[in-house]
């Protein structure tokens, strides 16, 4: 059911690698600019704490989500441009082991992304406490955002799809999803409202682990939740994705 | 080895596929000939599972493409009209992402890599990154790539396609080669020499359907083995002779030039249809 995931994972690490210092050049560019302009320009502080501390966590969630996301992109350039994507689907590779194999390649970036963002963090200052939560919260983050980013990828009928649901998808949810301001400042209508949004919930579980405080576990499971949903809409969508 | 049985596709506003039932035997070079959009890669693209039929069975190897598809495709080595080689890799990383993709144990990957590249003239380009390649390497290096986990059939669609004569007739030499392994090969193609060169047997294909088939000399041979072409008027008028010097006795009778040749594949497809091939 899930065979042939390894070698669709070996292919995106082998890509990642070749491309090395580049993708992780890249995805150091908004964390720290945002880190310069947010954090470091407009410096102050929240609840009287530096607002570069309630920062940080909130990036490193923003970043394993836009670089999850960015696994549809690549999906996209193999499949309507390299037609690598047929390679694929001409073999015995079940859609399961496909999603599978994507899915844990757009983990490992968002990963990635998120560890050089606490990195970022640290040359500005910030120490947060990264601990197993921290880091599950965000893998839970990033095994959402790539499992939709997969299943859409195979919804879409070109670039210029992708490239808008980026404008409204995610780009919405980078800025409202909690990680520049505390969400429950906001008017209870709208609080509510962006409690549907999964990186809300990323942002609080990662900036609650990262500042030690108290964890419910409803983030985790709300992500978690999603995350299976995200992975069989991704399943069934591969499924689809023939002519 | 590759049994159709009245496989019908339907595109938006058309049919792709209008009941096309044929057989091809194993060990057999069988070549699927048509103008451009008579449905030849629709018909690879179902037994490859990139597209479902709208109805009829698809089997190879006695499998089922829709009910068992991981079974049949393990069956096959697909080479895509289209280039389809990982450009940002090496061929090798590409053969052996391959390999895996079909399950094979690292050892064997390599060893099967080698030897598909060697029978295809490229071991000398394993470590090149693709995007340096030429047309023609990079067609060689695909098909190579099918062949690494020894697929009892193999689908060429266009194989030569874009490329120069003498790449073509090196391909042709290599598609011979395989078949001396025991593969099945089903090529399409719109190259009436490849199809006559390499074909055991051929199928016509117009509009969706099968309109032709049986082996080029027997199909040629039904209407003669001598063509003479001539003006009339503003259109090229053929006739077909059994005898060299009957065509050209009538050749000579006629009141303008004419060209005497043999008959070849698009003579018949133009008598079954009324229309030229390209």
């Amino acid at each position: 059911m899930i065979r042939g995931w390894s070698a669709v994972y070996y292919r995106e690490a082998l890509i990642l690698r070749r491309r090395g210092l580049k993708t992780l050049a890249s995805m150091c560019v908004s964390p720290l600019l945002y880190l310069l302009a947010f954090g470091w320009a407009m410096s102050g502080t929240l609840d009287d704490s530096p607002y570069l501390r309630f920062l940080v966590p909130g990036l490193a969630a923003m970043s394993s989500m836009t670089q999850s996301w960015a696994i549809a992109a690549d999906i996209n350039i193999a499949r309507f441009y390299w037609r690598i994507f047929d390679e694929v689907q001409s073999a015995p590779v079940a859609p399961m082991g496909y999603v599978l194999g994507e899915v844990l390649a757009g983990m490992t970036r968002g990963l990635a992304a998120a560890a050089l963002t606490v990195g970022l963090g640290l040359a500005f200052g910030v120490r947060p406490w990264c601990g197993p939560a921290f880091w599950l919260a965000l893998a839970l983050n990033s095994f959402f955002f790539a499992s939709l980013a997969v299943g859409l990828a195979m919804r879409i009928k070109s670039h210029a799809d992708q490239a808008m649901l980026t404008n409204f998808v995610i780009t919405p949810m980078a800025f409202l999803g909690g990680t520049f301001f505390p969400v429950e400042r906001l008017p209870e209508w709208a609080h509510t409202l962006l409690l549907l949004l999964p990186l809300t919930h990323a942002t609080r579980a990662a900036r609650a682990a990262a500042t030690g405080a108290t964890l419910p576990p409803t983030p985790f499971f709300l992500l978690g939740g999603a995350g299976v949903a995200a992975f069989v809409f991704a399943v069934r969508s591969v499924a689809k994705a023939r002519d | 080895m590759i049994d159709l049985e009245n496989i019908t596709k339907r595109f938006v506003g058309a049919n792709a596929l209008n009941g096309v039932s044929l057989r091809v035997g194993a060990g057999e070079i069988f070549a699927y000939l048509g103008p451009n959009g008579a449905g030849k890669t629709t018909t690879i693209r179902i037994l490859t599972g990139l597209c479902a039929p709208d109805g009829g069975r698809a089997l190879v190897g006695g499998v089922d493409v829709v009910a068992q598809p991981t079974v049949a495709k393990a069956l096959c080595g697909v080479v895509s009209q289209a280039v389809n080689l990982d450009q940002e890799l090496t061929v090798a990383e590409n053969l052996d992402i391959h390999g895996r993709l079909f399950g094979m144990p690292p050892g064997l990957r390599e060893r099967r890599a080698r030897e598909s590249l060697e029978r295809l003239d490229v071991a000398d380009r394993a470590d090149s990154p693709v995007r340096e390649l030429s047309g023609g390497y990079k067609r060689r290096v695909m098909i190579a790539r099918a062949l690494m986990h020894e697929p009892r059939v193999l689908l060429l669609d266009e194989p030569t396609v874009g490329l120069d004569p003498a790449v073509r007739r090196r391909l042709w030499a290599a598609i011979k080669r395989i078949r001396e392994t025991g593969a099945t090969i089903l090529l399409t193609t719109h190259y009436i020499e490849e199809a006559e060169f390499l074909a055991d047997r051929v199928a016509f294909l117009d509009a969706g359907r099968v309109v032709a088939l049986g082996a080029p000399r027997e199909l040629m041979a039904r209407l003669g083995d001598w063509a003479v072409d001539a003006l009339n008027g503003e259109e090229l008028r053929t006739d077909f002779f059994n005898d060299r010097g009957e065509a050209q006795t009538f050749g000579a009778g006629l009141p303008g030039p004419f060209s005497l040749r043999r008959v070849n594949l698009e003579d018949v497809f133009l008598r079954v249809t009324g229309r030229k091939l390209a």
